[in-house]
């Protein structure tokens, strides 16, 4: 063995190098075969595709689209649609998480008891079983179009969805949201100054009441100061469907239903630990200090769980992002479903779409734990 | 599933050095046919009770095994859904594709397949529930259409409701499955697709008198099975084959007197089709007789159609389109000499 290769760290770079060159000769050739297979088939290469017309109709979109749209247009309704149905799924799951938790540890036997049991029901079935499940309760039990339930000819619900009221807002509606913005900086200026009193005084205030008499009162008052700017539409029935209002089609209600109550179980759990792994003795000295049970968690308990809880938390949102790509087997138009699914079987386009599609979500699962991450570190327990 | 197998077909077209030629070399040593069938379409691709694969399409593979292997029981049905057709073809996983799917221009361009003579000329037709009263696909304007994904039904859907200048909304499924339970559960108005398709449709559901067919055809679909661009030999059998099958129902030659027209038949074109003269089958590299193999074991052309989908089955389709040339239809095949 020539001298320099005795040296340990030496031959540990050069295996590496070794490695690496292997590696990259791997993907080469990987690449060119590819390129080379595709070409002798006669398959269609290259991202033009995404400047064709895509031709059909998309059940549901965020933004205005027509079969006439490209699939590049494609790519971005099915980006919109995962976002929304992650980013309720999300809110609901993490709100459903929290309070089944909390239930999951309550000394009440029954309470304590229907935690475990959804948890352990929800937690155990497969997710794709459950999406499947809640779109045909929802297809099976509501009733046809000219059946529908009427709440007071605002709202109507039937087998193809949820059909509210749409907001629209005139000129001069700014002036409520700019309401709602000043009363949420008076809230917050409320409850500064109100700690600040708390602790040199003693005395409380109630700010919870005062702020929720804020948030409704201004902007209320400025609806009518701007000669009320919001009209709302009403869904009619027109012909076959009902028009105007805003719709949340089965589909979408399914999906977002069984994402949340299943990904709300491993958040229950995620808190659960963190609620136990809060050291007793902080429970005991925020008895001592006379808190309430409920004050207990609110102020003491609850910050340390959710602060413990929060990187295994980080992980169900990711896969609930992912899962809902599960919507492919009811139709729910997104990422998955339309542009690695329709798009890609129109143009035959394999390879690329399905590159394009796992870098989106790359990226998106790259963003979310980036944002959280940075959260985490920042609700983190500074040590002194 | 669906995703593995795009990725298989991914991974196939990386790694491998696909052997372009030799489909035939590959199935006669494999001793079985890897065809792409129907996940479940009465009368033209379905698996019965004891797992049977019957239909128009199913027959269709059974003549090529029987044509290639001699032995139309040699096959192994792979059951795809439209979306996993052609990425199974491409990916080698499947030998032909016999799955009701549309000749057009696109897919025989881009996709790298090349589709072999029309097993059933189709078109685009829609299904309504009787209580909705439509007369006409022209009285449909804002209906709620479901349809399947990745199929031309949901190109020509849009294409038809924009040069009507009507509005619609689709509903769009995986599965045929999935499609006839949303239309029956009432999600949608109306469901669209191939004719042949709504009459296979229409018989699954509870109570089929409940829905009408309307009587507007928006579309042509030539159905016609598809092997994979390259491998011109394969290509010619599989043409062939569904040649042979027209030719013996324009001569009269049947399962049940094959036999007796090789021994017997003066025609000098039954002669060749039989490998009694010629050398048809030696020409596409296969056993004297191979043509002869088929419509003994599988049937003609119109014995196959009427057992699958013809008027005395549920499906009760007439032949319209699909009878011989020179019965009133356009089924034509080139002479065999
Ligand atoms: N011929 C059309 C449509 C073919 C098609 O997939 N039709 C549907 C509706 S009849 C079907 O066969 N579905 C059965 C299934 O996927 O289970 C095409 O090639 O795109």
């Amino acid at each position: 063995m020539p001298a320099f290769l005795r040296n340990e760290k030496v031959r540990g770079i050069l295996y590496q190098i070794i490695t690496i060159a292997l590696f990259i000769a791997f993907l080469f050739f990987v690449a060119q075969n590819t390129a080379h297979n595709i070409e002798q088939r006669g398959i269609k290469t290259g991202f033009d595709f995404l400047h064709a017309t895509a031709g059909f109709d998309i059940t549901e979109s965020p933004i205005p689209y027509t079969p006439m749209d490209t699939h590049l247009k494609v790519f971005e309704v099915g980006l919109l649609n995962t976002l929304i149905v992650s980013f309720w799924g999300i809110v609901f799951s993490s709100l459903l998480g929290l309070l089944i938790g909390v239930w999951r540890l309550s000394p009440n036997w029954l309470i304590n008891r229907i935690a475990a049991a959804y948890i352990e029901t929800f937690r155990n079935i497969p997710v794709l079983l459950q999406i499947l499940f809640w779109y045909n309760v929802v297809l099976a039990t509501l009733p046809s179009t000219r059946q529908s339930i009427n709440l007071f000819d605002t709202v109507f619900i039937n087998n193809r969805g949820f059909f509210m009221p749409e907001f629209v807002f005139g000129p001069g509606a700014w002036m409520i949201g700019a309401a709602l913005f000043l009363a949420v900086v008076a809230i917050y200026l409320i409850s500064r100054w109100a700690k600040k009193r708390q602790e040199k005084t003693g005395e409380q205030f109630p700010v919870f009441l005062t702020g929720l008499i804020l948030l409704i009162l201004l902007p209320l008052l400025a609806y009518f100061l701007a000669g009320r700017p919001i009209t709302a539409v009403m869904p009619e029935l027109h012909g076959f469907n009902f028009r105007g209002g805003k719709t949340y089609t089965p589909e979408f209600l399914a999906l977002l239903f069984a994402l949340s109550i299943y990904t709300a179980t491993f958040i229950a759990e995620a808190i659960r630990s963190g609620i136990e792994a809060v050291p007793k003795g902080q429970k005991e000295a925020a008895t001592s200090l006379g808190l309430s049970p409920l004050q207990q968690l609110r102020l003491v308990v609850l910050p340390q769980a959710v602060r413990i809880a929060i990187p295994s938390i980080i992980n169900q949102y990711l896969n609930l992002i992912k899962n809902s790509s599960l919507a492919a087997a009811i139709g729910y138009p997104e990422l998955v479903t339309i542009f690695a699914g329709t798009s890609l079987n129109q143009t035959g386009q394999a390879l690329e779409i399905l590159l394009i599609t796992m870098l989106t979500y790359l990226m998106i699962s790259l963003i979310v734990s980036l944002i959280l991450n940075w959260f985490n570190a920042k609700m983190k327990i500074k040590e002194r | 599933m669906k995703r593995l197998l795009k990725l298989s077909a991914v991974t196939a077209l990386a790694t491998a050095t696909l052997a372009m030629a030799g489909t035939l070399e590959d199935v006669q040593k494999a001793g079985v046919l890897k065809c792409g069938v129907n996940t479940g379409l009465p009368g033209f691709s379905e698996a019965d009770s004891k797992g049977q694969w019957r239909g128009l399409d199913v027959d269709y593979c059974r003549a090529l095994a029987a044509v290639v292997l001699g032995d139309a029981t040699k096959v192994k049905y792979v059951p795809l859904n439209a979306k996993e057709r052609f990425t199974a073809l491409q990916s080698g996983e499947i030998d032909v594709l016999s799955r009701n799917t549309t000749n057009t221009e696109t897919r025989d361009t881009s996709l790298g397949i090349n589709f072999t003579g029309v097993m059933y000329y189709d078109g685009q037709g829609f299904m309504v529930p009787r209580a909705l009263g439509v007369k006409s696909a022209k009285e449909l304007d804002g209906a709620t259409v479901c349809i399947q994904a990745g199929t031309t039904t949901e190109l020509n859907l849009a294409d038809y409701f924009r040069s009507n200048n009507m509005k619609f909304k689709a509903i769009t499924f995986d599965t045929n499955d999935q499609v006839t339970k949303a239309f029956a559960s009432g999600r949608c108005d109306v469901l669209t697709t191939d004719a042949s398709g709504l009459y296979a449709t229409r018989t699954k559901l509870k109570d089929p008198d409940k829905y009408v067919v309307l009587p507007e055809i928006i579309s042509k679909e030539p159905l016609a099975p598809a092997v994979r661009q390259g491998d011109d030999q394969w290509f010619d059998i599989a043409k062939w084959t569904r040649n042979a099958l027209l030719t013996a129902e324009e001569k009269g030659v049947a399962m049940a007197n094959v036999d007796e027209a090789a021994a017997k038949s003066t025609d000098p074109e039954v002669r060749r089709l039989l490998s009694v003269e010629g050398k048809m089958c030696e020409n596409l590299k296969l056993p004297k007789g191979c043509f002869a193999n088929a419509i003994k074991q599988v049937g003609n052309y119109g014995e196959i159609f009427e057992r699958n989908v013809g008027v005395k089955t549920p499906l009760k389709i007439e032949r319209g389109l699909n009878a011989l040339w020179n019965k009133g239809g356009i089924q034509y095949s080139p002479p065999f000499r």
